[in-house]
């Protein structure tokens, strides 16, 4: 696996964090380690404060839609020791995720949540700021869900997306997917009238 | 109740932007006035928002090479480079050597035209309105010519490919090559003494926007706005890619955080890059500039965090693989966004002007700020 350079496995990671923090971790891997989804901020405090980790900095933090659950990434690293370490969570929630801030933790994390929030619809509690950031309040869904309309266009025009490309692959997309540009919402209130009014 | 007091406590509120020279981009900032004093600070971004990390997900990883040049148009080289070496490590792909070493080349000019971008858009800011900009911008003109002669764009290059570099350098290239290194140490030294003794300038950024070591590391600052605040962190030392770790080069570092320490750290990296540039261009061998790869190429099923030390700070890439051709996740960790964590805490309690310079200091790009 395209682990980095300088980055700890999460099997050393994760036995550490687990004796300090028992049932904190879930399951470990050799790239990264899984925390309960709600105990996220005390395992990067505890990450953060502990010297044989030292993760200071909160390098990267993103999310991924996988259909039925939400991935949260957190690359953090050590600039003392020079290490990475990899923090993931699972938030189960599909309609309505929501897990706790990493902000009372790394202010770093104040610009990055908001655009987690914006673009794939993730709640961060006790997060003090948490706005939409690239789109404008009002704007109908989160584009980076899977199931947003910018999927369904390149299925529906019906040429290939790339040279060569399988069939199997659209065909696994498409029935993962569960929304066409045809489904997507288009209530009053949608891009016209919100950008009209004013946007921000 | 007097008059005066009247004056004194009512606040104001102040859009500048989004379209303002001080912003540098399509960027808006709300501002609550006391008089001077900012009282509170709102940024309003996504004015140039194009949704690249959604339309990645559409293209193969190749198609997916333009849009990194339109995240950070001033430094595209550096973003190309940042995208190829994330999808290498992905999918199992060799370099040739001279690749890596024209990567190296191209990758520290860009950092030159860019911090002299930076840098001079830093000193109209404070108030040296466009001369010194016009000085820096003349090298910068003859590195977009050397870009140009390579691979037909200024800008938008487009020039790294997955394995290796689109095309090897012409033979005009070279020559143009060491005439701009032999006349660029005086060049930065010619624009060091028209700002850094200066006393205006010196009123304006010393102590001023001052961030600690502690903030600047908690905050995620990377590039030169951690090392102004002395942080010696720099992935080209701390994570060596490409043949950076056959370079001889010194990281730069600020003592009290201000603007000028950051405008310093830029200046004097301009002159470590010479001196990388100098280095790579004595040891590049000959041979391919690039491997072929499939133009569907599929990485196996798996992620990366891939990143570089671009004129910003740390790029990143994280790309999760679902074995197909296009990415299943793509996202930029953009250092321009990240690195306006502070801006409220820097901005608040101070003048107008003091905000505008310290904006300067942190070298937005707004392409990269929105994607």
């Amino acid at each position: 696996m395209p682990a980095g350079p300088r980055q700890l496995t999460g099997h050393r990671v994760g036995e550490r964090l687990g004796a300090a923090l028992p049932g904190i971790v879930t399951r470990m891997t050799d790239e990264w380690v899984e925390v309960s989804p709600e105990r996220v901020q005390e395992a990067l405090r505890w990450l953060r404060d502990s010297p044989e980790f030292d993760a200071a900095q909160l390098s990267n933090l993103t999310g991924v839609d996988r259909y039925t659950y939400f991935e949260l990434v957190y690359h953090l690293q050590s600039l003392d020791l020079n290490h990475q370490v990899v923090v993931k969570a699972m938030v189960s929630d599909h309609e309505a995720p929501s897990l706790p801030s990493a902000y009372p933790v790394y202010k770093g994390a104040l610009l990055q949540e908001r655009e987690v929030y914006d673009l794939m619809g993730i709640r961060f509690a006790d997060h003090p700021d948490l706005r939409r950031l690239l789109l404008w309040e009002g704007f109908p869904g989160h584009p980076l869900r899977k199931d947003f309309l910018g999927m369904a266009a390149g299925r529906t025009s019906g040429l290939p997306r790339f040279p060569n490309e399988d069939p199997a692959d659209r065909d696994r997309e498409m029935n993962a997917g569960n929304l066409t540009s045809q489904e997507m919402p288009r209530e009053a209130g949608g891009y016209g009238s919100s950008m009209a009014s004013g946007g921000h | 109740m007097t008059t005066e007091n009247r004056a004194v406590n009512e606040p104001y509120v102040l859009n500048i932007g989004p379209q303002h020279p001080s912003t540098h981009g399509v960027f808006r900032l709300r501002v609550v006035m006391d008089g001077e004093v900012i009282r509170d600070l709102d940024m309003i971004i996504g004015y140039l928002h194009r949704s690249m990390e959604k339309l990645a997900e559409e293209r193969t990883y190749t198609q997916n090479i333009p849009f990194t040049d339109r995240a950070d148009y001033l430094a595209a080289m550096s973003n190309n480079l940042g995208l190829c070496l994330a999808v290498e490590r992905l999918a199992g792909v060799e370099v040739p050597e001279r690749a890596s070493y024209l990567r190296v080349i191209f990758a520290e000019l860009q950092r030159i035209a860019s911090h002299a971008m930076a840098n001079g858009t830093l000193v109209s800011d404070a108030g040296a309105w466009q001369t010194p900009l016009l000085y820096m911008f003349r090298e910068r003109e003859k590195i977009l010519d050397l870009f140009e002669m390579t691979c037909g764009a200024r800008l938008t290059t487009n020039y790294m490919r997955i394995g290796g570099v689109a095309f090897d350098p012409p033979p005009e290239f070279w020559p143009a090559l060491q005439e701009l290194l032999d006349e660029m140490p005086t060049r930065i030294d010619e624009y060091a003494s028209l700002v850094q003794d200066s006393e205006i300038f010196l009123a304006r950024t010393r102590n001023v926007g001052v961030i600690s070591a502690a903030d600047a590391i908690n905050a995620s600052l990377v590039g030169p706005a951690l090392r102004g605040s002395g942080v010696p962190w720099d992935l080209r030392k701390a994570e060596p890619y490409c043949v950076y770790d056959r370079m001889e080069f010194d990281v730069p570092v600020g003592r009290h955080g201000d603007v000028y320490d950051r405008f310093m750290v830029r200046l004097e990296e301009t002159r470590q890059s010479v001196r990388i540039i100098k280095q790579a261009v004595a040891q590049i061998p000959d041979g391919p500039h690039k491997t072929d790869i499939p133009l569907a190429l599929r990485p196996p099923v798996g992620e990366v965090y891939g990143r570089v030390e671009g004129p910003r700070g740390e790029l990143g890439f994280y790309l999760v693989s679902d074995g197909t051709p296009a990415p299943y996740r793509f996202h930029i960790r953009a250092p321009s966004l990240i690195n306006l964590s502070l801006l409220r805490e820097m901005a608040v309690g101070v003048s107008l002007p003091d905000a505008v310079v310290a904006l300067g200091s942190l070298d937005i790009v707004v392409g990269d700020i929105d994607r």
